[in-house]
């Protein structure tokens, strides 16, 4: 914030009290002036300036003036119990002064000229029966129906208004809201420092409250339109802005309660303190994986609070035992605490009071909401975000893991929540059905997970008897096949694979016989070859010895005949020789 | 009570059944306003009420709590406390005709 130099010209304000209308306003209601508060029948503006004296008086030492047109004091003293202050007390112990103003116009008659001075000495009178510093005047319109003549009643107020600020009192002016101006008789005229429109408007057989501050001259202010709520401590008005993102984080990792989901998130989970999503549509495990995580943190002896918008807590500890989770145990040991109620009781306001409530007395480490969607029922979309903002905000300041599940319809988008919240979200898992081959199956995956290296891999889902598990997905030949289909695909290419391993055993013997008919042949063959060569051998052997016969012939012949052993003899009787054997 | 009372009203005493106005008029300071108002319910009373009334004069700057009892918010405001019921004018009673209405006085 920019420090001003000069205080002077700094608007001073005064603290209301009342819950976040402080932040919005950025410290109060414009100290010294008059503020005008408008809004149709029962909105809540006579609570409003209720609360704003009640708190000046007991919290900031300021007290101050009720002057009612409309209330008696005895109502007031009601009304203001309601609120848990005792208008009675306050008003023995000099705190709060009241002056009921009844103007009861049939046994008034008018002539001629007048003015209000009456008003304003019964006003300054009170202002000085205590000192006070606060004024309300709820509803100063009840003049324009009680006097007839308006040109006196508005030169009087434009008095008025002015003799407040000239006294210094920091004043709460009520006006019912008009049909095309803020109120019915344009109050804001003369109340030009700071207007707020209360408005209370009916959606769905649901009331909701709002507030939006139509005006702060000098200073900046929430521009929006703020839910707020009425109960037994006042108003509260929970601002989105106000809360600011500035929580403190941690990179303490919890469990999932599914160990193979926490493989997913690197293998250790989730971030405490983060905003954890489940999305699906009906039937996808929702509620198990919700009930699993807080079953995980009650074993670490942390405390966690499930708020189920379609259970009671006995079905739901029921249902639970049937995947082999004993949620009974601790809620009897304390650690778990459930809060079932209908979306529809009532209003998101009182739903986010309800939460901040519970959380305040239980205190709880994790925080379920079983589903978010069925918020919707009890408001708007938008509504719906802007309570769960408030409501993860509070939760992240308080370092509370929160773990919401979302119901997607079908036909929807699933990656889109019903109530837009995913930017919200820190880690945010999907369950989807996969229906295949007439059947169907759950399938996970982590959507998003902020902060942590995270699997991208589809797992099946599988609810069993000892919890939830996580299987891999068969991913092969190019399909995605879950249950019964995975199952049976696996066995069909566990059975073509053996076929296979067959199939080449098969081949393998055969070219081993093929080999060894070939080798049997080579072997036949030089067997038949070798059987060839030796009776080669053998002729020639035999041709050897027969030449040597025939030489040593010749010789015998020659010796008998007593010639000449002459080479031409021998030649010829070689050629003889060849011919014969040819 | 306690009253400022300029103790202008003629007492009626001679018949008791008939009836004494006690009419207040309020008023803030001698403003011109206050002193016309005095003035025209003076003429009013002598006129229509001549020895039956009272008139108490409060002034609020004096005596700002008296405000609250008789539910005085405009200025001057004139009660007629007496017969009852109780009745109001506001303003500086300048329509003689209106403030004869509004006293429920019948013109004699």
């Amino acid at each position: 914030m920019v420090k001003a130099k000069h205080d002077v010209v700094v608007l001073e304000k005064c603290p209301t009290g009342i819950k976040g209308l402080d932040q919005i306003t950025k410290g109060g209601l414009p100290k010294g002036r008059p503020t005008l508060i408008c809004g149709s029948a029962g909105c809540g503006k006579t609570l409003f300036a209720m609360e704003f004296l009640m708190r000046g008086a007991m919290d900031y030492g300021e007290p101050g003036v009720f002057m009612t047109f409309e209330e008696t004091p005895e109502d007031l003293a009601k009304n203001f119990i309601s609120l848990g202050f005792d208008l009675h007390d306050m008003m023995s112990r000099g705190l709060i002064a009241t002056d009921h103003v009844y103007i009861e116009r049939s046994a008034i008659e008018e002539t001629g000229e007048y003015d209000l001075e009456g008003l304003f000495i019964r006003l300054g009178n009170a202002i000085d029966s205590i000192g006070a510093k606060r004024v309300v005047l709820d509803t100063i319109e009840a003049l324009f129906s009680g006097l007839s003549n308006a040109a006196i009643i508005r030169a009087e107020l434009r008095r008025l208004f002015h003799w407040l600020k000239d006294r210094g009192v920091t004043a709460i002016v009520t006006g019912e809201s008009g049909d095309k101006m803020l109120t019915r008789y344009g109050l804001e005229e003369y109340v030009a420092d700071c207007v707020i429109f209360l408005d209370f408007r009916i959606d769905d057989q649901i009331s909701t409250r709002r507030l939006r501050i139509v005006k702060y001259r000098g200073s900046s202010h929430g521009a929006d339109e703020y839910p707020f709520l009425i109960d037994e401590s006042g108003l509260s008005i929970l601002p989105i802005t106000s809360l600011g993102l500035d929580y403190p984080v941690s990179t303490e990792r919890v469990a999932t309660g599914v160990p193979r989901l926490d493989a997913m998130f690197g293998g250790k989970g989730f971030f405490r303190g983060s905003t954890v999503l489940v999305s699906g549509t009906a039937g996808t495990g929702k509620t198990s994986l919700a009930a699993t995580y807080a079953d995980a943190a009650c074993k670490r002896g942390e405390r966690c609070l499930y708020f189920a918008f379609e259970e009671s807590p006995n079905q739901i500890i029921r249902n639970m035992g049937s995947i082999g989770l004993d949620l009974d145990r601790w809620v009897k040991k304390g650690l778990l605490k459930f809060h079932s109620a209908r979306p529809s009781l009532y209003g998101l306001e009182m739903h986010l009071v309800t939460f901040h409530k519970v959380i305040d007395e239980f205190n709880p480490q994790v925080f379920v909401v079983d589903p978010i969607s069925n918020l919707s029922a009890a408001g708007t979309a938008s509504e719906v975000k802007s309570i769960l903002t408030r409501l993860i905000d509070h939760l992240k300041m308080k370092k509370i893991s929160v773990f919401l599940t979302d119901l997607t319809h079908f036909g929807g988008s699933l990656e889109h929540t019903s109530e837009e919240i995913s930017s919200l979200i820190d880690t945010w898992l999907l369950l989807r059905d996969i229906e295949l081959n007439g059947e169907r199956n759950r399938g996970l995956y982590i959507l998003k997970s902020r902060g942590m290296e995270h699997s991208n891999q589809i797992q099946e889902f599988l609810l069993t008897n000892r919890g939830i598990d996580l299987i891999d997905i068969y991913t092969g030949s190019g399909e995605v096949l879950t249950g019964s289909a995975r199952v049976a695909q696996e066995s069909k290419e566990k059975a073509s694979e053996l076929a296979n391993r067959r199939d080449a055993d098969r081949r393998l013997r055969e070219q081993e016989s093929k080999r060894k008919a070939l080798e049997a042949k080579i072997a036949a063959l030089r067997a038949e070859f070798d059987a060839e060569s030796i009776e080669l051998h053998l002729i020639a052997e035999e041709e050897q010895k027969r030449q040597a016969v025939l030489a040593d012939d010749r010789l015998k012949m020659m010796h008998l005949r007593k010639g000449d052993p002459l080479a031409p003899q021998a030649k010829r009787t070689k050629k003889k020789r060849e011919r014969r054997e040819n | 009570m306690k009253a400022v009372s300029r103790g202008k009203g003629k007492k009626a005493k001679t018949d008791p059944a008939e009836e004494i106005w006690n009419l207040r008029l309020y008023v803030a300071g001698q403003t011109p306003k206050s002193i016309t108002a005095f003035a025209n319910l003076k003429k009013i009373c002598e006129e229509h009420l001549a020895g039956k009334y009272r008139i108490e004069v409060i002034d609020l700057l004096k005596n700002p709590q008296l405000a609250k009892g008789d539910q005085i918010i405009a200025i001057p405001t004139l009660v007629r406390k007496l017969p009852e019921p109780l009745k109001k004018i506001i303003g500086d009673l300048a329509n003689t005709g209106r403030v004869l209405v509004g006293l429920d006085i019948r013109s004699v």
